[in-house]
């Protein structure tokens, strides 16, 4: 049998938590992203388009959602018979109990045994939350080349933002001499992106090293650290096209929008680096001789009898007649009834929005239970919720859960305010 | 109950011209993201058969395209699975099937090996929902030889002379049958091509008239075994639609702009499944104007599109008008350009400023590959 050459591993069990409610059911990677796709579509795509064909994804908070949309990877081509997709989440090992993955590297330290199953000579860390293209067989290349044991793939960021992400300092051949975690004078742009090849021998020695030291053992606090201090041979892959990280309701929200342009940065209609995602079903989308679409993208399976613009809507979504959306996210299955009106919202998947229903009106007030999150104007919606008819919604709101008439003081949610309506377990 | 499915999908149709002459029938694509295939196998998963034989013969490359992996249909089994039949030499026969039951004859084998009791014959043409459990079932209860699904034609627009046509006693049992009658039928019945049958009678009935030189199912068993086999007629009232010809085919397009016609097919479960494509959203720009369409994913609208089908990745420029149109896949309207009543086939190219109008009775068709 081949040997396989590189083996991915993809760091899917982050919260995400300023995505605040998006997140509070399932893991950032699951997030839907650009109508019909997922976060971790892209870098699983990257992955089968690149050829790694095996991978690993390590998943730990709130894993339902994954384990759903990836099953066993048909919509990547990754259910094979050698190698292919694998759910790895944490678990007891004998004689000790189980634990929890405490950091970046401790959770492909607590993963060693399959990775030693596959063989594989290069190891590829990814993280399932970026938004991107890349082919990683070209970042493989310059690591044989430069004959690395570490290449990280680094964005070339504004020197004002480079105080917000591990900065890269390396010379003129792009071989890394010093890492900086957050620099508070960074003496560099070149910012790390999470993505990591290893040489498979030299990560398994310094997890296992670290480990004895860290119990919380990280990619940027220790491992690299550790392995520029030892002398090895670290290179600065540098990525020039888009790459978005989409960790805030601002920056999800704008990422989404970029697409609606006429000629977006990224482009999710080239033929042959598609982006795949878990879609067997894919019934045609309607728009209705009442409807109107401007500058929007709609998703598989919508019925459009409203309007729509500079909107991003995901599959089978309804839009009743008279119903106006405007600047907003809408998720799947979501059904917005008649003559409801919704302004710069993000609104999750499953959830019924009334009729006559206000939603992202009046001033800019930051929600008061969580000023940082939600601050742009934007009012989020949670999954599986329910709006009731003719209630008006501010800015900066967070609705989550089968609300009623009577949880709406007077019909109106003034900006700023949230309701939390708890699922009753009988 | 278990049964095997057999789709006769060689045929072709001439009264679907240009349509017809890169794909078999079964491969035509309809409702913005199928092909006509997909409703009959989906109905086979869906009914819980899970021995799925398709039998191709007349331009099957763009069938065996469709047909590259069984999964999509769940049909991907050790146990039963999608079976791809095409006519092929051996020591003792080097014909191309000569008719509907010689294609199942030269393929007895399949029969033979098989232990399901039951066989389940249909084509792959036509766009329905149906659960063959429940002619199955119908089939045991009558007790017959052979079930054949019909429709009662009366305030319909079929035509009962493209049609068989059953007449049946207050039990439903078959008294005679005429293959498109030329007078005026004798019922309203029509048969759908769609028949239960024991798999051991139809070994015997297939050897048997095989010895006798005779190859037609309709022919050579029904018509001509119809007062011999106990045949029960099994009346179906649900939404059937074919697509042998130009008008049928754009009409059952146009169909799915209705919307009780997509609760059937999109809503409601179980659903028809298609080999996905994995194309992004349908992309709106500033000038799109769509009413009453269906746009199909990857597709990126910049003029006026209304009462139209549209296939995945069609572009449309802006300024363009197409109305009362079918554009298949990978096809492209450039500017101001003016569509009516036409059919236009895949990866077409229509240049600026050029109008395609046809007649509301008579589309008019653009073959694949045109550039104009």
């Amino acid at each position: 049998m081949r040997k396989k050459e590189m083996l991915s591993m993809l760091l899917a069990g982050g919260q995400g938590s300023r995505l605040g409610i998006l997140t509070s059911g399932k893991a950032k990677p699951g997030v839907s992203f650009g109508g019909k796709y997922k976060i971790i579509d892209f870098p699983l795509s990257n992955c089968i388009n690149s050829g790694v064909s095996t991978v690993g994804i390590l998943t730990q908070y709130q894993p339902l959602i994954l384990n759903q949309h990836i099953g066993i990877g048909i919509p990547w081509d990754l259910d094979r018979r050698n190698g292919g997709v694998t759910m790895l989440a944490p678990h007891a090992k004998t004689g000790e109990k189980g634990e929890w993955y405490s950091g970046t590297a401790n959770a492909i330290f607590q993963n060693i045994d399959y990775i030693d199953a596959n063989d594989p000579e290069y190891v590829l860390i990814l993280s399932g939350d970026h938004i991107y293209k890349m082919d990683y067989s070209k970042m493989l290349d310059y690591h044989k080349k430069n004959k690395c044991d570490v290449t990280i793939a680094v964005l070339e960021v504004s020197m004002e933002e480079a105080s917000r992400f591990g900065i890269m300092n390396a010379d003129e051949h792009d071989k890394i001499y010093e890492f900086e975690e957050k620099p508070e004078h960074p003496k560099s742009n070149l910012a790390s992106m999470g993505i990591y090849i290893f040489t498979w021998d030299k990560l398994r020695e310094a997890l296992i090293e670290d480990n004895k030291i860290h119990a919380d053992s990280d990619f940027g606090k220790h491992i690299i650290p550790k392995m520029l201090g030892e002398g090895k041979t670290l290179y600065a892959y540098r990525f020039k096209d888009y790459w978005k990280d989409v960790g805030t309701i601002e920056s999800y929200w704008q990422a989404n929008m970029e697409l609606i342009q006429t000629l977006p940065e990224f482009n999710l209609y080239e033929d042959f680096w598609k982006i795949y995602t878990q879609n067997n079903h894919q019934p045609p989308q309607y728009t209705g001789s009442t409807g109107s679409v401007k500058t929007s993208l709609i998703s598989d399976g919508c019925e459009i009898y409203g309007t729509v613009e500079n909107s991003v809507i995901s599959a089978n979504v309804v839009i009743e007649e008279g119903a106006i959306v405007r600047g907003s996210i809408i998720m799947e299955n979501c059904v917005i009834g008649k003559n409801s009106v919704i302004d710069r919202c993000i609104i999750d998947q499953n959830t019924i929005v009334g009729e006559n229903v206000v939603m992202g009106v009046g001033d800019n007030v930051a929600n008061e239970d969580k000023p940082k999150i939600y601050n742009t104007g934007i009012t989020v919606i949670g999954s599986d919720t329910t709006i009731p008819s003719n209630v008006t919604i501010g800015k900066n709101c967070v609705v989550s859960g089968k609300a009623e008439s009577k949880d709406f003081n007077g019909n109106t949610l003034a900006s700023g305010k949230s309701i939390i309506v708890e699922e009753v377990v009988l | 109950m278990k049964a095997i499915g057999l789709i006769l999908a060689g045929g072709q149709s001439d009264r679907l011209k240009e349509l017809c002459d890169v794909r078999a029938t079964a491969a035509m694509p309809v409702g913005s993201s199928y092909r006509a295939i997909d409703f009959t196998l989906s109905n086979m998963s869906n009914s819980g058969i899970n021995k799925v034989a398709v039998i191709t013969q007349y331009n099957s490359r763009s069938l065996h395209d469709h047909l590259s992996s069984a999964k999509w249909w769940d049909l991907g089994r050790k146990q039963g699975g999608l079976f791809v039949f095409t006519p092929f030499l051996s020591k003792d026969n080097s014909y191309w099937f000569r008719g509907t039951a010689d294609s199942i004859y030269q393929n007895i084998t399949f029969l033979k090996r098989s232990n399901e009791p039951y066989v389940i014959i249909t084509g792959g043409d036509t766009i329905y929902k149906m659960d063959y459990q429940d002619i199955i079932n119908y089939h045991i209860d009558k007790n017959a030889d052979i079930t054949i699904v019909c429709k009662d034609i009366k305030n319909t627009d079929m035509d009962p002379h493209d049609f068989g046509i059953l007449e049946c006693d207050e039990n439903m049992r078959m008294t005679d049958f005429e293959e498109k009658p030329v007078d005026t039928p004798a019922s309203t019945l029509a048969s759908l091509g769609i028949y239960v049958i024991k798999r051991t009678l139809l070994i015997k009935l297939l050897e048997t008239i095989n010895a006798e030189d005779r190859y037609d199912f309709v022919r050579d068993i029904i018509t001509r075994y119809r007062k011999k086999l106990k045949i029960f007629g099994y009346c179906f009232d649900g939404y059937w639609k074919t697509i042998n010809s130009i008008t049928n085919y754009f009409n059952a397009n146009m169909d799915f702009l209705n919307r009780d016609v997509r609760n059937i097919f999109i809503k409601e479960k179980p659903y028809i499944e298609t080999k996905p494509k994995d194309e992004p959203p349908a992309k709106y720009n500033s000038g799109a104007e769509v009413k009453n369409a269906l746009i199909g994913s990857g597709s990126i609208i910049n003029g006026y599109v209304s009462n139209s089908v549209l296939f995945r990745k069609v572009f449309a420029s802006d300024g363009s008008s197409i109305n009362k149109s079918i554009i298949m896949e990978g096809s492209t309207i450039g500017k101001d350009c003016n569509i009516e009543y036409a059919i236009i086939d895949k990866e077409v190219v229509i240049s600026d400023g050029k109008n395609v109008i046809g007649q509301p009775d008579n589309p008019i068709v653009i073959s694949k590959g045109t550039v104009l």
